[in-house]
């Protein structure tokens, strides 16, 4: 059984809506990120989950139960970390972890989750005078201080620096190797990346797209390298049958197959015109192009819903399909 | 370790934590018996300036806890997504609620351990005093305050409920026959100040301590409207979740 199953779940505030119908599984042992920009639902959409709010229309179980009507009973294997604060800010942090560790009462040595989330050195200091990153640590410890076995992480790795979010994605895979399910909300394309195994995308408060990374990326590799700037492509592509386009001063992108002897084409005009070849990747899609290509889509495709111009099926309702199969 | 019990104990060391409230809830209070005993410029009517200040001060204090600092500290645990945070956990609000009752109630008493010495000390002695009658009034009091403390820290932003109830406590402390008697006051603002809860505690206080409250028997009732009145008003209106 499935950790989360959200089905056809809407959230209203008034007359505004926030989240249309939306549908989503997250399992046990992996990482699940939800993206979207800022506003796109997802908060909305987690604190239903967190049992904070209740769902407008359709239905959310987490753990087989109903988040706003079991919030207690979810709550004793439920890990929370807020987007900010939740901690006393005149607590220290070794007493604020204990503090949780009790209030769970699963037996979790507060100390040496300090010492897992790399703030031994700082358990006396109080919440107030942590720095930004310490602060999303410790928001982590108190998530773990029930052994959870789901977990809603919200922007977990927000103003942390490199080592501390190097603790903080090591946690999180060690949560989902444990057999948690993960769930991670973030506007973080990096971050998603390199964590999840399987992404949902939100926009203006619907899925677009829903499937592992391997999915989202299928059928749009690239190729992506940095030469010398105002290269002429038409005589690349009519040399090589490449089509590149200038996507920065010296950035260059080719839709094609990450095929070696694509990228031997290309470096082999680049080297009889004299051209450096100071940068290189050839593969799959980033993230990041993913969401940007998705975005674009969805929001091409309500522009032409409201002008009466679609079919109503839309670009974005295709990748995601694509994306879901 | 209990659920309420490790609550109690967080909020107790943040309460001890916080020089802040320390001052409020405890220095204020003996400053005020300490200063006013010995320079005897108050128009309090009576032979020894200690016998109207302690019952006054030992209500002022109660109005410190209950209200201006549960409120404060309530407030800013709801700004900066405490309660939020602590609805995710077991806890459950019952023992969230239970929790800062037996806070309050542990700096009730402190207070009441540390001024009452001090008041006698300083010449205080009441021939009567009915101490369970005392205690009765500031169970009621403090029932009072907290729902006035609690409706405001959980509707107002953080820094706005912080200078509301420092304004609200300035202004019960000089209207409330706490340090002033009534009668020294204004006509329009004796009636007013009659209503409070500050000035209907400390004169039931005055009447069960030394048998010199000025209308006690109104006083009770007004205390009791309030007590009555203001926690539904607080639970109503209650948000947990805040803003800064």
């Amino acid at each position: 059984m499935s950790a989360v199953v959200v089905d056809g779940l809407t959230v209203r505030y008034g007359d505004l809506v926030a989240v249309h119908e939306v549908s989503f599984r997250a399992e046990h042992g992996e990482v699940t990120a939800v993206l979207g920009p800022n506003g796109a639902g997802k908060t909305s959409t987690i604190e239903v989950c967190e049992g904070y709010r209740r769902a407008s229309a359709g239905s959310v179980r987490v753990l087989g139960m109903v988040p706003a009507d079991h919030q207690r009973q979810l709550s004793e294997r439920m890990g929370v970390m807020l987007q900010e604060g939740g901690v006393y800010p005149s607590a220290r942090v070794r007493d604020a972890v204990r503090h949780y560790c009790d209030l769970y009462g699963r037996g979790v040595d507060p100390d040496a989750l300090v010492g897992a989330v790399g703030l031994a050195e700082r358990s006396s200091t109080t919440w107030r005078r942590l720095s930004g990153g310490e602060k999303q640590r410790l928001s982590l410890a108190l998530a773990l201080a029930c052994r959870p076995d789901v977990a809603f992480l919200d922007e977990p790795t927000s103003g942390v620096d490199v080592l501390g979010r190097d603790t903080i994605r090591a946690i999180v895979r060690d949560l989902a190797a444990g057999g948690c399910a993960v769930v991670l909300a973030t506007h973080e394309l990096d971050e998603a990346e390199r964590l999840a195994d399987r992404v949902v995308i939100f926009d203006r408060g619907e899925v677009i797209a829903d499937g592992t990374l391997d999915e989202l990326r299928h059928g749009h590799d690239e190729i992506r390298f940095r030469s010398a700037p105002g290269l002429d492509l038409e005589s690349l592509a009519t040399a090589t049958g490449l089509t590149a386009s200038a996507v920065g001063p010296d950035e260059y992108l080719v839709r094609a197959a990450a095929d070696p002897q694509v990228v031997s084409r290309l470096s082999g005009w680049l080297g009889d015109h004299g051209h450096p070849l100071t940068d290189l990747r050839a593969g799959a899609q980033r993230l990041e192009d993913v969401f940007r290509r998705l975005t674009a889509a969805a929001a091409d495709g309500s522009r032409s819903d409201s002008t009466g111009d679609g079919d109503g099926s839309g670009a974005a309702g295709s990748d995601a399909d694509e994306a879901s199969r | 370790m209990s659920r309420l019990s490790a609550q109690v104990r967080t909020e107790l060391q943040l309460v001890a934590r916080n020089g802040e409230q320390l001052l409020l809830t405890l220095g204020i209070p003996v400053m005020l018996l300490v200063f006013f005993s010995l320079v005897d410029v108050l128009p309090t009517g009576t032979d020894d300036p200690i016998d109207f200040l302690a019952p006054g001060v030992l209500a002022l204090a109660v109005m410190s806890t209950a209200m201006v600092s549960l409120g404060i500290g309530t407030g800013f645990e709801r700004a900066y997504q405490v309660l939020k945070r602590l609805g995710a956990t077991p806890l459950g609000r019952g023992n969230l609620i239970a929790a800062k009752i037996v806070a309050v109630v542990a700096v009730e008493l402190a207070q009441f351990a540390v001024l009452v010495p001090i008041a006698v000390v300083l010449g205080w002695s009441p021939p009567s005093p009915n101490w369970l009658l005392a205690a009765v009034a500031v169970v009621v009091g403090t029932v009072a305050f907290a729902g006035i403390g609690l409706t405001m820290a959980g509707r107002l932003r953080g820094e706005v409920n912080l200078a509301a109830q420092n304004g609200l406590y300035l202004v019960l402390l000089l209207l409330g026959g706490m340090i002033i008697p009534f009668d020294e006051l204004p006509a329009p603002l004796r009636t007013f100040a009659r209503v409070l809860p500050s000035g209907a505690l400390a004169d039931v206080l005055r009447d069960a301590l030394a048998d010199a409250g000025s209308r006690p028997g109104t006083s009770w009732i007004v205390l009791a409207a309030w007590a009555v009145v203001t926690p539904p008003v607080a639970r109503a209106l209650f948000r947990f979740e805040g803003h800064r």
